[in-house]
């Protein structure tokens, strides 16, 4: 069964169509990368996934269930679909491993004691076990992003949506965010990414998808869309952020 | 490239003509105290040789008149001692409603639900009204309009009650606009990842937002309180006797001020205290959260 399926999805804000029709499905333990120069609609995109944004046409589905239901709780909705921004957003007024018991705590309603156990293996695996108690102002950019990462994986989301999550560090410190979504892929963790790392793209993704002005041009493996895509439109930008 | 700036061919100057005092912690707490202790010398000693010092001190600062108008005597005059005991309690009990009133009228105004329109346009138009009423109109129009009216309940209450109520009404219109900004400064991206957790709106409110405007407010609210606390020697007007119309009352009983001195005493014992409190625990938190930048 699909994990998440867009259907035709439209976004307006007033008079500006950020997204014109964009269809695209995530299968369990698929990685999916989007690509696209700033302002395609990549952000809008997967803020529209978990209903931080109302759509404007077509359907958006969760496990087959449609979230346009009047029905849907949209906060349930979310406790299913974590997402990690590219500005952290971790929580200045609480320690890192409140910052990653919040969600379990307060969204779940789950015993205190058993969620913070939880909360120290996942800041051991990120290496920051020993700084749990430190505020987020103190850590590096990177060690607060892995901080947020392991803050949605503490909701045991079902799928993990993240923004362009290294754009703001410092190179040196990319890599140790990349390792562990590497990681998070080989465990099977069903995600989709806006990205312009597309050294990571090629590696890790399980399917490439290509946004231009709010529509989807092309799609496909790694291999296909950086090698052999067929789209001028594609190859145009591949070879603006890939020079030579 | 066409023109390149040189680099200096020499090093730039450092040494600044404007001297820097560089003092020990322990020498820069000696200097403070010093200079606290040679200001307040000269404002004594203002009092001792300016003309009419003598007088000044007499009607101001007589130890005597001062003692008698704190403790209140059988002879006439009002205890200012005992006064200020009603502005302490008017503003303990003011001081808690304005808290959760303002923060209610506050969640009002920046609440985006369609089914609370009606209600955040009475709000608006209730910050806009009595932030813009001088207070004392307030005091009059509750305590004497309302028992006037006689509508039931609210128009059989005692004068201190109105006093109450007038001060309420009023601070609870300036505090919600210090929550309002307070909550408006925590940044969008801290709604966003709470409510992506799946955390309600209200969940997001009690424990990402206001934890945080909490700390911005803390400093306008503890203005707004001392503004307050003075404030409430208003209520005298309503016939009730706090610590300033006792002094008054002295005043008028014999002719010397020296009660106002006691009454305006007083009243810093309560501020001061309560300044330095706050602004310490400022200081701690940020101390905790932050890196240090000096
Ligand atoms: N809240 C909003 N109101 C109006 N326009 C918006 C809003 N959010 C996004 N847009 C517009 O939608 C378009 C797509 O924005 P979006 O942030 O999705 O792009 P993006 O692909 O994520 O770009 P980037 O790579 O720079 O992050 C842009 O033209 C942007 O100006
Ligand atoms: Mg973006």
């Amino acid at each position: 069964m699909n994990v998440l399926t867009l259907d035709g999805v439209v976004k307006r804000f007033g008079s500006l169509e950020v997204l014109k029709g964009v269809s695209l499905t995530l299968d369990r333990h698929d990685v999916v990368c989007l690509i696209g120069a700033s302002g395609s609609g990549k952000s809008t995109l997967l803020r529209c996934a978990n209903l931080l944004e109302s759509i404007g046409g077509g359907d958006i589905a969760l496990f087959g269930q449609s979230l346009l239901d009047p029905r849907i709780d949209p906060d349930l909705v979310r406790r299913n679909i974590a997402m990690v921004f590219q500005s952290f957003n971790l929580f200045p007024h609480l320690n890192v491993v409140q910052n990653v018991m919040l969600g379990p705590v307060y969204a779940l309603k789950r015993p205190a004691e058993e969620v913070r156990s939880e909360a120290m293996l996942l800041l051991e695996r990120i290496g920051l076990r020993d700084r749990a108690e430190e505020y987020p102002d103190r850590l590096s950019g990177g060690q607060q992003q892995r901080v947020a990462i392991v803050r949605s994986l503490a909701m045991q989301p079902s799928l993990l949506l993240l923004d362009e999550v290294t754009s703001a560090l410092d190179p040196t410190l990319v890599g140790e965010v990349l390792d562990l979504l590497r990681e998070l892929a080989a465990e099977g963790t069903t995600m989709l990414l806006a990205t312009h790392e597309m050294g990571f793209a090629r590696d890790v993704a399980t399917k490439v998808v290509f946004l231009d002005q709010g529509v989807i041009v092309e799609q496909g493996s790694p291999s296909h869309m950086f090698d052999t895509p067929t789209q001028a439109a594609t190859q145009a930008f591949l070879a603006r952020v890939r020079p030579n | 490239m066409s023109q390149r700036t040189d680099a200096p061919s020499s090093a730039p100057q450092l040494f600044s003509s404007r001297r820097r005092l560089h003092l020990s912690p322990r020498y820069s707490r000696v200097a403070s105290l010093a200079s606290t202790v040679v200001v307040l010398g000269l404002f004594v000693a203002a009092t001792f040789f300016a003309p009419g010092g003598v007088q000044f001190r007499h009607f101001f600062f007589d130890p005597h008149q001062m003692w008698a108008s704190l403790l209140g005597n059988n002879r006439g005059l009002a205890s200012v001692g005992k006064g200020i005991w009603t502005n302490i309690w008017m503003f303990c009990l003011c001081e808690v409603l304005v808290l959760i009133l303002g923060l209610l009228l506050a969640w009002v105004r920046i609440t985006t639900s369609a089914i609370l329109a009606p209600l955040r346009m009475l709000a608006t138009v209730y910050t806009d009204v009595f932030r813009g009423i001088p207070i004392l109109l307030v005091f009059i129009i509750v305590g004497f309009g309302l028992s006037e009216l006689n509508i039931g309940w609210i128009s059989q209450q005692n004068p201190p009650f109105y006093g109450c109520m007038a001060i309420t009404i009023t601070y609870t219109a300036y505090v919600a606009e210090v929550y309002r900004a307070g909550l408006h400064s925590v940044p969008n991206g801290q709604i966003l990842a709470a409510r992506s957790l799946g955390l309600s709106e209200a969940t997001t409110m009690r424990r990402v937002i206001l934890p945080q405007a909490i700390r911005t407010v803390i400093p306008p609210l503890l203005n707004d309180f001392i503004s307050m606390q003075k404030d409430t020697a208003l209520v005298s007007i309503l016939g009730i006797t706090e610590a300033v119309q006792s002094a008054q009352i002295n005043a008028a009983q014999s002719f010397n001020d020296s009660g106002l001195v006691v009454a305006a005493l007083l009243f810093l014992c309560m501020t001061i205290p309560l300044t330095r409190f706050t602004d310490g625990l400022i200081d701690r938190d940020r101390a905790r959260r932050l890196v240090a930048a000096r």
